[in-house]
């Protein structure tokens, strides 16, 4: 127990400089890769990220659940589960619309995956997360509030 | 980075629940490190792929805006029992790890 409580602290401890770094413009470009558009994951705006993906304008969908806790008290550790109930469901993306670079990661489903993806993430602040889903050339969102006490993007 | 990653696989019905927890700092690039006040290079896993039985089921692009050890979890339907998952990542540093588990 006190092991964990060692690593939460130790999650929380240096977020304040990210603020900090953000404002001095220290943002570091990454190399292109191969998978999905390393552009998206550089654009430090919501609607940037939906254009580098090539889903500007999804539409709102109720089949989108986002599972996520409605307060965070540590934002270096935010639990995230997105399920798609829209057929066909090719991919999720997760967004954390608040944070430097707003899209965190991105999930290309083939082969039997379900729509459905669970994953941890970091949030800088208090912010909408926001699910982008593919499916049959179509794109949809849904978004869940999460209010964080803690801020943790510095990891 | 050869640290070792976790895949726990099992059966729920006829779909199979896979869960994953790689073992990696995920640095931002953006955390200065607390003794020497100078910033940690960005080192984060970019891209994740997993497969069952060599077919291609999922290929995630990653920012640093996933957690540090990061936890990954997705279902694919259609896999059996005894099925070979395999899971390997690539961070911006160029390393690589890989780890495969039976589907129980």
């Amino acid at each position: 127990m006190n092991a964990l409580r060692r690593n939460v602290l130790k999650g929380a401890a240096g977020a304040g400089t990210v603020a900090v770094a953000v404002a001095a413009g220290l943002l570091k470009p990454t190399q292109a890769l191969a998978a999905a558009p390393r552009s998206a994951f550089e654009a430090k705006s919501v609607g940037d990220v939906l254009k580098n993906m090539g889903t500007a304008a999804p539409a709102d969908s109720k089949d989108i659940s986002i599972k996520a806790p409605d307060i965070a008290e540590n934002g270096a550790v935010v639990p995230v589960e997105v399920t798609s109930g829209i057929a066909g469901t090719s991919m999720i993306a997760i967004i954390a619309e608040k944070n430097a670079t707003p899209l965190v990661a991105d999930f290309n489903l083939s082969g039997g995956a379900q729509g459905f993806v669970s994953t941890r993430i970091k949030m800088g602040q208090t912010s909408l997360i926001r699910a982008v889903v593919t499916a049959g050339g179509k794109s949809y969102t849904a978004a869940k509030e999460v209010k964080v006490t803690i801020g943790g993007c510095g990891g | 980075m050869a640290e070792p990653m976790r895949i726990r696989a099992t059966m729920a019905g006829d779909v199979a629940d896979v869960k994953v927890l790689m073992n990696h700092p995920m640095e931002t690039g953006l955390r200065k490190d607390a003794k020497t006040g100078q910033l940690v290079p960005a080192h984060y896993i970019t891209e994740v792929n997993a497969s069952v039985n060599g077919a291609k089921v999922l290929q995630a692009g990653m920012s640093g805006g996933v957690s540090k050890n990061p936890y990954l979890g997705f279902k694919v339907k259609g896999a059996k029992k005894g099925d070979t998952v395999v899971v390997s990542w690539v961070d911006n540093k160029g390393d690589k790890n890989s780890a495969e588990a039976a589907i129980g």
